[in-house]
């Protein structure tokens, strides 16, 4: 390797400098305070564990995103987590045995072998919270509540909330009886909302024309005004739990409203982001100005079942690095000044020097010979005794 | 405002008329001026003149809101984060192997096979079951069985002159390509009305063109 090269960090591996690292610690003490007070507990699952546990139920993505090594004391494959979720929810799963709400909350770094295509990032900042032990509306509709406020206090405006339902694809492809490969390539094409390989694929399969006609209507069913109702009708014949899902959708969209006036609300039911394990309602947020979505989140219920407890859960999570560069950088507290004090060895010095720095400013010590006064030291100020007591002056410009 | 990415030559040129009939016309003449935002006669709609290959880059990551670019891009490109609501019918040709005259279908040994299409080779000759070198090349991809650098290549083909005045032949097809129009999702969700009415209203011109053409 060249000489020239040996500072150089892996691709899409970042590190954060002073200036944008205390505003990703503020954002995220807002954060996980803002969590806390809806009643979500921290918790810190650890940084690699064995593959088995970390991949449980989230299907082929995840494993190719996950980096892999082998543990040398017990031979066994471990992963670094490259995504929080499934390790939250075994926490619940096993460790949390009550049958009431469990709701928690996390924060940490995880690995991806492949960039975002996006961000270029393979080592975002996951920040999310879970709500498990509760089916129905109320609980998406808390977890939907909790990361608006979050995108809120973040700063983040003009939120546009993408809603969709994973339950009415996957009835619709059980009704038609496709096996899992026409599945796979169905899935594949709704994602790319693709009507003309749709309806080259639907034309090659038998199966019924009613279900051929909805799966075809999924790929328009979205937007806002009117597409439930639309819905509907195009999938009049579908079974119940498809009419049961869009009457969830309108309810929750309705309560949304009336909680958050100025929220722009998107129905589409072809998205089905983590479709391998979401079972419910689904939804992201997006701003303009940035290509993708910004935090995500949905309904899986059945990931707690292999290991040995399957729980309802909804949540969402998001990539901390990228709301605070999206953050509208209003800082509320006041900046403490930051004061220079100069090296020397006096009692009453010492004793100023603490209580400042308890009192919540910055204190910078001079060290003995250093180069650079206050200003060099970017100090806003500067302590000097003057008579028989220390002050603080400004620096003069 | 909407922009729409689109590559200068064949696509832009078969591209006009659509746009034409939807209402749109760019007012600066690429050719003619050395501009990459042309504005149009709607002062909400502007093009952005990029490489063809360069399309889907721009519309994943939002830097225009809808693009237009041939199935064989995308397909190469393997694009994850892009809708491809409506295939235009434009810029028709296909993607094709072809190799030298009377040469041997499968040569003993591994296959070397020259392309600019890297990913979709490889994809097509393991889903045949035949494990391909791939030398990647960017230009005149029909000199690389002429002096022995593989043994036949992968590229579009639209008359097969080229081909033929280098003593090459098609072979088999890979498959039929086409212009698409692809939009950008957090697009087609936050400018949803004008994303929408803008793909039915070109829907509605392919769908009568086809007619007329069938």
């Amino acid at each position: 390797m060249l000489t020239e090269d040996n500072w150089l960090l892996p691709e899409g591996i970042d590190e954060v400098f002073p200036e944008e690292a205390e505003r990703l610690e503020q954002l995220r003490r807002k954060i996980i305070d803002l969590f806390a007070s809806w009643g979500y507990r921290l918790v810190m699952p650890p940084l690699i564990e064995f593959i088995e546990s970390l991949l449980t139920g989230s299907g082929n993505d995840l494993d190719l995103q996950t980096f892999k090594i082998i543990d040398q004391i017990s031979g066994r494959l471990m992963g670094i987590r490259a995504d929080m979720t499934p390790q939250v929810a075994r926490i619940d799963a096993r460790n949390l045995g009550t049958d009431t709400p469990t709701r928690l909350c996390y924060m940490g770094t995880v690995l991806h072998t492949q960039s975002d295509h996006l961000e270029k990032s393979r080592s975002p900042l996951q920040v999310g919270a879970e709500l498990y032990g509760h089916a129905g509306n109320a609980s998406d509709m808390e977890v939907i509540c909790l990361m608006l406020e979050m995108l809120a206090i973040a700063g983040i405006e003009n939120v546009h909330l993408d809603l969709g339902h994973v339950g009415i694809y996957r009835e619709l492809a059980r009704q038609a009886g496709l096996n899992a490969q026409q599945e796979a390539e169905l899935f594949e094409i709704l994602q790319r909302k693709d009507y003309p390989e749709l309806v080259t694929l639907l034309h090659s399969l038998t199966v019924s024309d009613s279900s051929t006609e909805m799966l075809e209507a999924l790929i328009d069913l979205n937007g806002h005004e009117g597409v439930i109702e639309k819905a509907r009708k195009r999938l009049a014949t579908a079974n119940e739990s498809v009419h049961r899902a869009l009457m969830d959708l309108e309810s929750i969209s309705k309560s949304l409203t009336s909680l958050f006036p100025a929220l722009r609300i998107n129905f589409d039911l072809a998205e089905l982001r983590g479709y391998h394990y979401k079972t419910g309602v689904v939804f992201a947020a997006f701003v303009p100005g940035y290509g993708r979505e910004i935090a995500r989140g949905g309904r899986y219920d059945e990931i707690g079942k292999i290991f040995g407890r399957a729980r309802p859960a909804t949540g969402f999570s998001a990539d901390l690095k990228v709301l605070a560069r999206l953050a509208n950088g209003k800082d509320d507290d006041a900046p403490s000044l930051r004061i220079f004090a100069p090296a020397v060895d006096d009692p009453d010095l010492h004793e100023i020097v603490r209580n400042l720095r308890g009192a919540g400013q910055t204190v910078i010590q001079a060290l003995y010979g250093q180069t650079g006064e206050a200003r060099e030291m970017a100090c806003s100020h500067y302590l000097q005794k003057q008579g028989l007591t220390w002050e603080v002056f400004p620096v003069s410009d | 405002m909407l922009t729409l990415a689109i590559s200068k030559g064949r696509i832009y040129e078969e591209a006009l008329p659509l746009l034409a009939q939807v209402g749109i016309a760019p007012t600066v003449d690429p050719d003619k001026s050395r501009k990459l935002i042309l504005p149009t006669n709607r002062e909400d709609v502007q093009l952005l003149i990029i490489r063809a290959t360069d399309v889907p880059t721009y519309v994943e990551y939002g830097a225009a809101d809808l693009g237009i670019a041939g199935k064989d891009v995308l397909v190469e490109y393997d694009a994850q984060g892009l809708y491809e609501p409506l295939d235009l019918g434009i810029a028709r040709c296909r993607l094709m192997t072809a190799a030298m005259k009377d040469s041997a279908p499968v040569p003993r040994g591994r296959l070397r096979v020259a392309t600019k299409y890297v990913k979709t080779t490889h994809r097509y000759f393991a889903s045949r079951g035949i494990q391909a070198d791939i030398i990647k090349l960017y230009g005149s991809m029909e000199l690389a069985p002429l002096v022995g650098l593989a043994h036949c290549i992968v590229d579009l083909v639209d008359t097969g002159n080229t081909l033929k005045a280098n003593g090459l032949e098609p072979r088999d097809l890979i498959m039929d390509v086409s212009s698409r129009l692809i939009v950008n999702k957090a697009a087609m969700k936050m400018k949803h009305r004008e994303v929408t009415s803008f793909v039915e209203e070109l829907r509605q011109v392919v769908s009568e063109r086809s007619k007329q053409a069938g």
